[in-house]
């Protein structure tokens, strides 16, 4: 881990947020278009609990118009504070939140996050989900972004099969391990990876 | 020979220059001051904070003198100035039961706590061209106005006097946040608090022209100027380090409350209905306006029926009150369309030249029979 | 640069434009409500393409603004102007050095590639609004996917006319669920809109955005026996003799006499400088 000095939850903001929030919103952006697509993101230093990709990402699209979930693992006292600080976004419960970020295990159970309606698949929420890293493929994407087929990590395949078989209601999630992201859109479709022998 | 339409650059800023030679006019002229419009067009002051949405008649004066008294240019100038402002918070409902009037008349009851105020009003000039006005002088013969002291204590509502016989319909009190149409994309149903923004920011010609369509019979309400009034009230907001609200200023409003009649429905026994409008500055033609479009709007709460009146459609009037949308679209049309006029020229083309074509076959086929 | 902030929005307005592109791009071709502003250019005018442009440029970029395809007319002009004193970014008119491009009514010639986003300008988002007016209505259709309408109106011009009577804009059904409004652009570019870029709308007076993601499938509506055709002017281009690139007709003289041209002036000049030559290209010079 990069040393986390956060003396206060007054530190570890954007610098110069215009720019910076600028590039995380790009690489964010990218990573949304085209799925499975791995992106360094930097630029804050979050409490210790919250990588720095998703403290660049909470920074870059939260604010007191968004409600956000925080799941157990992450919601601690420093973390609360430095989000506020930072973003005034509204804590609120899984089921009204329009961000949530939390590991895979502590956001369970996933039917509880908005996926929008039918006339507004829009009023849905995006999870930002932290993962020890990504380096251990498991899922095959095809569909909107992907040329051909692309590798991701996944935590769990079925529940995110299920949800991209509500397309076009259902979630979309960002991926965070360290200062890196990677995007699941509701829309691309996951196969398992057949593993080759070695 | 053939140069493409370059020099856009150089086109756009000779432009610009000619456009302030224009809105200067001949320099042998005094320049208008910004306090002389702000003063003597308070009027056109008053509507450009109104569908502006900001108030601030200094910066309402600078926008008519850029616009060249164009009042909807004047308005949008407004409008983009304002969405880069930063937002501090927001104000404690104002009380415009608090308000000090110029003018309050109604149309209900002859006399009332608080009387019939006439103020500074059109109503009763005769419409005859004042040449004296001409003759400019920096001291204008003015008669001398005698009003009455103002009163020290508040005005109360003229239709609070009908609340307490249950005989007009009860304004449901909520302390539910309003949504606001600056912030969020209009949908519908809007409800009605986003409905009376959108009417009070509306274009005045096409607010006038949607109540004028129901008193002719399209959704008529039927409705009584219960109160009309026009003054200042101040603006209080909460500030948390301190606790409690101040007072950050004052602005002067326009309120029109209307009376309708209402023949009941299945559920509501015959009562009377309200309408509302409330606008920035003296505006007292848009505030009735606005008042009789709200009423019509209210078809589907009040339990009535729809008309199929233009008034009485949330989604038209919502979708096409507001004056800087319109006539930025309407505009737009002057803009380059080469690309898109010469994809249906070729397909016209190619139309006729087959429709050409099967007649003349036809011709062949009918000559050779 | 000015008293404003980067790229002229506050942050604030940048970050609910940023989600309306997430969103897009997670739900290809449905519109998304936005809390559009007023922009300091009118309504119609590109506001919505402005808006979404200015919410994607880092410092970095290299903007090019094109408007029916050319880089000198004037609302390109004005808009390039906007960004160069508003964000400071770096301008240019040749489509391979651009990394974001701004259009009205035209996807250029030359292959866009993975680095790059396309910005459109669009009038109105829905491409249900000229068969049904009402928002409320087309939102429901869109809900059910249920563009019988459309076919219907389609249909129609085959039995009027022999042929779709749509030229423009002309709807597209984007990753096999929603039908979309392509913008105004011929529909020459339909099929170009098969692209290894990012595409993203932005209609400011209509509050929607919406997105292409690269490689995403985009369907021109048709009908078995009467399949889309991309049409352009019959002709070769008169000043770089190009047969693949959409044609501006301009009149010459008062006997009436014409000239075709391409519509994209950076993939006409780039031809011209490699040496093709028109029918016009000696009077030209």
């Amino acid at each position: 881990m990069t040393a986390q000095t956060s003396n206060s939850h007054f530190s570890g903001g954007f610098r110069d947020p215009a720019i910076q929030s600028s590039h995380v919103f790009r690489a964010a952006m990218t990573a949304m278009a085209r799925p499975g697509e791995i992106k360094p993101i930097t630029g804050a230093t979050p409490p210790e609990g919250l990588s720095i990709a998703a403290g660049c990402l909470l920074l870059t699209l939260c604010d007191p118009e968004t409600s956000l979930y925080l799941a157990p693992d992450v919601d601690h006292p420093a973390v609360r504070d430095w989000i506020t600080f930072h973003t005034g976004a509204p804590f609120v419960p899984a089921q009204d939140a329009d961000f949530a970020v939390g590991g895979w295990a502590a956001l369970t159970p996933f039917d509880r996050f908005r996926i929008g309606t039918s006339e507004y698949p829009d009023r849905s929420a995006t999870l930002i989900v932290e993962l020890p890293s990504f380096d251990a493929p498991n899922a095959e994407l095809s569909g909107p972004g992907i040329k051909t087929r692309a590798e991701i990590t996944l935590p769990d395949i079925e529940v995110l099969q299920a949800n991209a078989a509500l397309f076009p209601l259902g979630f979309d999630t960002y991926f965070t391990a360290a200062s890196d992201i990677c995007a699941l859109p509701r829309s691309s479709r996951i196969e398992p990876l057949l593993m080759k022998e070695g | 020979m053939y140069v493409a339409v370059k020099g856009g650059e150089r086109a756009i800023d000779n432009a610009h220059a000619w456009l302030a030679e224009e809105r200067r006019g001949d320099t042998s002229i005094a320049e208008l001051s910004l306090a002389q419009i702000r003063e003597q067009l308070g009027l056109a002051v008053n509507r450009v904070m109104a569908e502006g949405s900001l108030y601030d008649p200094d910066l309402a004066a600078l926008a008519i003198k850029q616009a060249r008294g164009d009042l909807i240019e004047a308005i949008f100038l407004i409008r983009a100035y304002r969405t880069t402002l930063p937002r501090f918070g927001a104000s404690d409902p104002v009380d415009t039961g608090r308000m000090s009037c110029d003018r309050r008349i109604s149309a209900t009851f002859k006399d009332a706590p608080g009387g019939q105020v006439l103020g500074p009003t059109f109503d009763y000039t005769h419409r005859l061209l004042d040449f004296k006005l001409a003759a400019e002088s920096d001291r204008e013969d003015l008669p001398e106005t005698q009003t009455a002291e103002p009163r020290s204590e508040d005005t109360p509502h003229i239709l609070s006097f009908l609340d307490g016989e249950n005989i007009i319909e009860q304004e449901p009190r909520t302390d539910a946040e309003p949504g606001d149409l600056t912030r969020e994309p209009m949908s519908f149903p809007a409800g009605r608090a986003v409905r009376l923004q959108s009417l009070t920011r509306g274009d005045e010609g096409f607010i006038l022209g949607m109540a004028y369509s129901t008193q002719r019979g399209y959704a008529r309400n039927h409705a009584f100027v219960g109160e009309l009034r026009i003054g200042s009230v101040p603006v209080e907001m909460e500030i948390p380090e301190l606790g409690f609200a101040i007072e950050i200023g004052e602005i002067e409003l326009t309120e029109c409350e209307t009376v309708n009649q209402f023949k009941g429905s299945k559920t509501v026994p015959p009562q009377f209905t309200r309408g509302y409008g409330l606008v920035f500055g003296q505006s007292e033609r848009k505030s009735i306006a606005m008042a009789l479009v709200d009423r019509a709007l209210r078809w589907e709460e009040l339990g009535e029926d729809n008309l199929g009146a233009p008034a009485q459609d949330e989604e038209f009037v919502l979708s096409h009150a507001d004056n800087i949308q319109a006539t930025g679209f309407l505009e737009h049309i002057k803009l380059p369309h080469y690309v898109d006029f010469q994809s249906e020229l070729e397909l016209v083309r190619k139309l006729r030249r087959e429709a050409a074509e099967l007649a003349e076959q036809m011709a062949a086929r009918e000559a050779a029979q | 640069m000015s008293d404003y902030n980067f790229a002229y929005l506050d942050e604030q307005t940048k970050r609910m434009i940023r989600r309306a592109i997430l969103k897009g791009l997670a739900v290809p071709g449905y519109q998304v409500p936005f809390a559009s502003r007023e922009m300091p250019m009118p309504y119609g005018w590109g506001t919505g393409g402005v808006q979404v442009s200015a919410a994607t440029l880092t410092p970095e970029d290299t903007l090019k603004v094109i408007d029916q395809g050319a880089d000198d007319t004037t609302n390109a002009v004005s808009i390039r102007k906007f960004f160069e004193n508003t964000a400071g970014v770096a301008t240019t008119e040749e489509t391979e050095k651009a990394s974001v491009i701004q259009t009205r009514h035209r996807i250029p010639e030359a292959e866009l590639s993975e680095d790059q986003i396309l910005v459109y300008q669009v009038p109105i988002p829905e491409p249900l609004r000229f068969l049904e007016p009402r928002e409320t209505e087309t939102r429901k259709m869109h809900a059910l996917q249920e563009y019988g309408l459309m076919h219907v109106k389609l249909y129609e011009d085959i039995s009027q006319h022999g042929a779709i009577a749509t030229s423009y804009a002309y709807p597209v059904k984007v990753a096999g669920r929603y039908v979309t409004d392509p913008s105004p652009i011929p529909k020459f570019d339909n099929p170009k809109m098969n692209m290894a870029a990012i595409q993203l709308f932005g209609a400011g007076r209509e509050q929607r955005i919406y997105a292409v993601p690269p490689y995403t499938e985009v369907v021109s509506l048709d009908f078995e026996d009467f399949p889309f055709e991309a049409s352009k002017a019959d002709h070769p281009c008169d000043l770089c003799a190009a047969e693949d690139s959409y044609l501006d007709e301009v009149i010459l003289d008062d006997a009436g006499n014409r000239m075709f041209v391409c519509s994209d002036t950076d993939y006409c000049r780039s031809r011209r400088d490699a040496g093709h030559m028109g029918r016009l290209s000696e009077e030209a010079a």
